[in-house]
């Protein structure tokens, strides 16, 4: 035990006093943050541009429709004429619209034209179709002299309160909580097992070509070698998500400290109107509650408990997979042919995983959050959803059947490879390995 | 004599490859042991059984009389012909983690590893990293991460690779240096000159099985063809060499002699013993030189695997 103890720690040292642990410890959440950052200030610039829309109504209906907003402005050219006003906003504007003139306005809503250089911004049309849209009904309205008022008060905002049969309430919002509680559990095993898996994988190629190996399997067990290893990267990568995760949060929390609002709003390029913010106010203070009534009601100790269990299990089945393959092979470049085999699971788990977030309890969902090997990704996704125990008690139960059998499978090529030089052994090689 | 490790019938067999075949060897207690045999032989099979690097199919090893066990790993210091050292990873932190793993407290290990840096003046290594050293300068380290712990049977397989004449001269002295006080030594290689001048017990291994083992003088003795080289002066040498072949059988010398006298390689019959040569030589001319051939390692070494072929 007390070897396995120093081996752990040399592995946790060897990867975090490497250079490019520490600078992509440090810099990883800076790039992402420069990201989001540029993003951001692109679409700042974006939005800033500010376009200017001629028009020429025929009708005389539309002539205030259109309010000026911080991106677009509007310019009558009604008194031109359609002809000259094409020629002038050619030259000037961003594009024209034409509305023309007729009694019928069903008539009136079908010649209605746009015209520009070049193909305009679909969220420009949208709003601009919006506009006439509601102007139009309001007319027709009008026309067949129905009360607008009472229109009005006809208009209500629904939102559907969910509730299963055992009485639990849930709601929209819950069902976004859970795809980004188990999606993002999921992606974080997902990105877990690849990066230190991989890690794993090149401390036993570097022992093997610095032939240090034989030296170290004279003293300890390979077993007890293959084990270190795979705990002490687990154990630098856990100490990496933290420090990111300080790291991420710190920038978070100075950058909404002082650009906070601005760089929110921002954000919305949509031109906001009073009425818009009104509603959007209404909603979200209802839904303050909600959403915590809904953290609440995940299942948050089956989560918490199901994570540590699946990271585990799916951590060690993988790496010690990627063990094998760094142990059966003399170099990097040679681990392609049997990664894939390895990296298709794993792929196929996040695939499946978003389509189980449209259906968590259907056939597929079931069948590979079961399955051991795509597991510890599904089932935590399904897991927010409620799964029933049983099911959750079978995944584990094959999971940790799998763990033991592939940890032994892998220790076995892993003995065996470690002291194997030269040509990259094929898989009936590595059958005859288990062997031996 | 009370034999430190005693290996019995081992048998290993990798798939259909039989890597050793029925194998048994005895190394007494405080010698110096050579492992000989051509590349492939199965030594590094041998050695890595002695190692539990891999277990053998069967047979038994006693290390000091005791089944070995796992807990054995700290009394067999290993060097392998394959050897390296994590490359990013200073000397001497490496050297401490190593000894380390073999058993030591990192107290005693820091004093040992001092001890031996003074030694062979490298103590300004300490903090160097393996790849800013040369590979000789790195094979001095690997030799002191061998020995510290001071096992009572350590396996050098080709020491001397790697290191320049003087270098290869030191860790030759320290290896002698160690038996003498009282280590046992098992000693793996192709270098049959050092084989002549260090081991001395050998056991020699082909094709998975051992063909050869003993005491080395043993097996020169056994291995002697009952062959001497003479020198004599005379006026005639002609008439002498013919009257020489007319009794004995004959070869003329390889080596030229620092005065023109005639020199023969003479092969002696069961029944003729060297009194005899010398009586008859004596009687016809004035002898400057009589040797009997003693077998060098090299040539047992090549008449065993090429009979066993």
């Amino acid at each position: 035990m007390n070897k396995l103890k120093l081996i752990i720690r040399r592995e946790f040292y060897a990867k975090v006093k490497n250079k490019s642990f520490i600078v992509m410890t440090i810099l990883s959440p800076l790039l992402m943050v420069g990201l989001v950052a540029l993003i951001i200030f692109l679409n700042d610039k974006n939005s800033e541009e500010v376009r200017t829309i001629a028009f020429v109504d025929e009708s005389h209906e539309f002539s205030t429709t259109f309010a000026d907003s911080n991106t677009t402005k509007y310019i009558d050219l009604t008194a031109l004429g359609i002809e000259e006003a094409k020629i002038k906003a050619n030259e000037f504007y961003y594009g024209l619209l034409y509305i023309p003139k007729s009694d019928s306005l069903s008539v009136l809503s079908k010649g209605i034209a746009f015209y520009s250089k070049d193909a305009p911004s679909l969220n420009l049309l949208n709003s601009i179709e919006n506009k006439l849209e509601k102007k139009i009904r309001n007319l027709k309205i009008e026309q067949l002299h129905i009360d607008v008022s009472k229109i009005k008060a006809t208009e209500t905002v629904v939102n559907i309160a969910t509730e299963n049969f055992i009485g639990e309430k849930s709601s929209k919002i819950g069902s976004v909580l859970r795809m980004a509680a188990g999606g993002g559990f999921g992606y974080l095993i997902f990105m877990f097992i690849i990066i230190y898996g991989t890690s794993v994988m090149r401390s036993v190629i570097e022992e093997k070509t610095s032939r240090i190996i034989e030296i170290i399997i004279s003293s300890v067990k390979p077993f007890e070698l293959m084990l270190g290893k795979i705990i002490g990267n687990a154990l630098a990568g856990i100490l990496q998500f933290i420090i990111w995760m300080i790291i991420g949060g710190a920038i978070l929390f100075t950058v909404t400290l002082f650009f906070g609002s601005d760089a929110v709003q921002s954000t919305n390029a949509m031109p906001i109107t009073p009425d818009v913010v009104q509603q959007v106010q209404e909603t979200t203070g209802n839904n303050l509650q909600l959403v915590l009534q809904e953290i609440k009601n995940l299942p948050i100790l089956t989560m918490f408990f199901s994570f540590i269990i699946y990271f585990l299990g799916g951590y060690l089945i993988y790496s010690s997979i990627y063990a094998a393959i760094g142990a059966a092979v003399d170099s990097e470049t040679d681990t392609q042919q049997f990664m894939m085999p390895v990296l298709m699971p794993l792929v196929i788990a996040i695939y499946v995983g978003f389509s189980v977030i449209e259906n968590p309890h259907g056939p597929i969902a079931l069948g590979f959050s079961l399955f051991p090997l795509t597991s510890p990704i599904v089932m935590l996704m399904r897991i927010p959803f409620g799964v029933p125990w049983w099911q959750i008690a079978i995944s584990m139960v094959l999971l940790i059947i799998t763990f033991v059998a592939i940890v032994w499978f892998a220790a076995k090529i892993y003995r065996v490879g470690i002291l194997m030089y030269g040509k990259k052994p094929t898989y009936k090689e590595l059958y005859k390995w288990l062997k031996y | 004599m009370k034999n430190i490790l005693t290996v019995e019938n081992v048998y290993k067999n990798y798939g259909n490859f039989t890597a050793l075949n029925n194998v048994s060897i005895a190394v007494p207690e405080g010698s110096i042991f050579g492992l000989l045999g051509p590349n492939g032989a199965g030594k590094t099979s041998l050695i890595r059984i002695i190692n539990q690097i891999t277990l053998p199919d069967s047979g038994h090893i006693f290390l000091d009389g005791e089944k070995l066990k796992q807990n054995h790993i700290k009394d067999i210091g290993y060097l392998p012909e394959e050897r390296g050292l994590y490359k990013s990873m200073k000397v001497g932190e490496q050297a401490l983690y190593l000894a380390q793993l073999k058993g030591m407290s990192k107290i005693e290990a820091k004093k040992k590893l001092l001890y031996w840096f003074d030694k062979f003046e490298i103590r300004d290594w300490w903090n160097k990293k393996i790849q800013e050293l040369s590979k000789g300068m790195a094979q001095k380290v690997q030799f002191i991460v061998t020995v510290m712990h001071e096992p009572k049977l350590l396996i050098f397989d080709e020491p001397f690779s790697g290191f320049d004449p003087i270098n290869a001269n030191l860790i030759k002295d320290e290896i002698l240096k160690l038996r003498d006080d009282g280590a046992s030594i098992i000693f793996s290689t192709h270098r049959m000159e050092s084989v002549e001048e260090m081991c001395d017990y050998i056991a020699l291994i082909n094709k998975s099985n051992k063909i050869l083992d003993g005491k080395l003088s043993d097996i020169k003795h056994q291995f002697k063809e009952n062959k001497f080289e003479v020198g004599l002066l005379s006026t005639n040498k002609e008439d002498l060499y013919n009257q020489i072949r007319s009794k004995f059988s004959v070869e003329n010398s390889v080596s030229n002699s620092f005065n023109a006298d005639l020199r023969l390689l003479v092969s002696l019959k069961e029944n003729e013993t060297s009194t005899d040569l010398i009586r008859f030589l004596n009687s016809k001319a004035q002898i400057t030189h009589f040797t009997e051939i003693i077998p060098s390692a090299n040539d047992i070494f090549l008449k065993a695997v090429a009979t066993n072929e």
